[in-house]
């Protein structure tokens, strides 16, 4: 039960993220180009950003330390790749695979929850789980620590900004399971509503703490556009939303329409099937 | 399945729970394998390097700025 599961939402995750990938080059390319261009407009003029491109950097070439963008002035560094495949094949190869796994865990979490979340179906349970994953994953920890374009960003941060990103991810889901879990303990005292609230409160508490305790980071260039930043993480935004929002439906709609079936292989004690 | 005798409530094909041991061994590996997923799209050659060299990183350099990991 729970690998078919696990199999169907890989398989709704690498369809989400088919249909991210779309949103991606529509409307997330156009601002990552412009941010590239403004990289290296200022690369040209003087103005470093970042540590100083001119230093040689052969040495430390296996540790991804220069951005190649910021070798273009100093032309270097070869390109590994071309814009056109960073923006093309990678992108789409990055959104497929993050797609996979976020659609596995998220089909994992439905296999626990089915059942003991009230009396939800399964294209309801689904859709709640998505929006409270998407909720935990991104948007919450996204008013802390925002996606950032190319540009944004001091190298030298890189191991204390990606230790931050990962824990305040990984707190803000484990805060959201665990208002879940009260919600559900308290909904027989107190009625669904009010221990949904109830639920809800202690997650905004933990993330409002959170937000409060973990460290500030604004590495945004004094002359980066404004308006440009805005355009980008609206983007990122847009991208999750797509994403979780096509796992949740998909999801619940496969598992809806297979439920009948599940529930008679189930009785006759065989596995059911992916479909 | 083991449920059958849940509040009125509940419509006429309930969900059957699955059991925590049911589970377990498929959060511990299929998870361990979706985390290492989406450490590769996010943070590999980044602030942790499995394998040297900057193809990953610079391969999925777009997806991991627009799903907002911390990159360079």
């Amino acid at each position: 039960m729970v690998g078919i599961y696990l199999a169907r939402g890989m398989l709704i995750g690498i369809l989400a993220g088919l249909l991210a990938f779309g949103v991606a080059t529509l409307i997330g390319e156009p601002p990552v180009e412009r941010a590239i261009a403004f990289e290296a407009a200022q690369a040209t003029g003087g103005h470093e950003h970042h540590d100083a491109a001119a230093t040689p950097d052969t040495v430390e070439a296996g540790h991804s330390h220069h951005h190649h963008h910021d070798a273009q002035a100093a032309d270097e560094e070869e390109e590994l790749f071309s814009r056109g495949t960073q923006g093309g094949w990678g992108l789409l190869t990055g959104l497929l695979v993050y797609g996979a796994a976020v659609g596995g865990m998220f089909a994992l979490t439905y296999a626990y929850a089915q059942g003991r979340m009230g009396t939800l179906g399964p294209r309801g349970l689904a859709a709640i789980l998505a929006l409270l994953g998407f909720l935990a994953v991104v948007l919450v920890p996204a008013f802390k620590y925002p996606a950032n374009p190319p540009a944004v960003g001091n190298p030298d941060s890189i191991q204390q900004r990606t230790a931050l990103f990962f824990i305040l991810l990984i707190l803000s889901v484990a805060a959201m399971a665990a208002a879940v879990v009260t919600a559900r303990r308290l909904a027989a005292r107190w009625g669904t509503w009010n221990a949904g609230l109830a639920g809800g409160a202690l997650f905004l508490a933990v993330m409002i703490a959170a937000g409060y305790a973990l460290p500030e980071v604004n590495e945004v260039p004094e002359t980066f556009p404004a308006q440009l930043l805005w355009r980008f993480r609206i983007a990122s935004w847009g991208i999750h939303a797509a994403l979780w929002a096509a796992l949740g439906l998909g999801f619940g709609w496969l598992c809806e329409r297979a439920q009948s079936r599940d529930l008679q292989a189930l009785r006759r004690g065989d596995g059911p099937a992916l479909f | 399945m083991a449920h059958a005798t849940t509040h009125s409530g509940t419509p006429a094909v309930a969900l059957p729970v699955i059991s925590a041991a049911e589970l377990l061994p498929w959060a511990v590996f299929g998870g361990l394998l979706l985390v290492l997923m989406v450490y590769f799209v996010g943070a590999e050659q980044g602030a942790t390097s499995l394998i040297q060299g900057r193809e990953v990183h610079e391969f999925v350099h777009d997806a991991r700025h627009l799903l907002g990991f911390p990159c360079h």
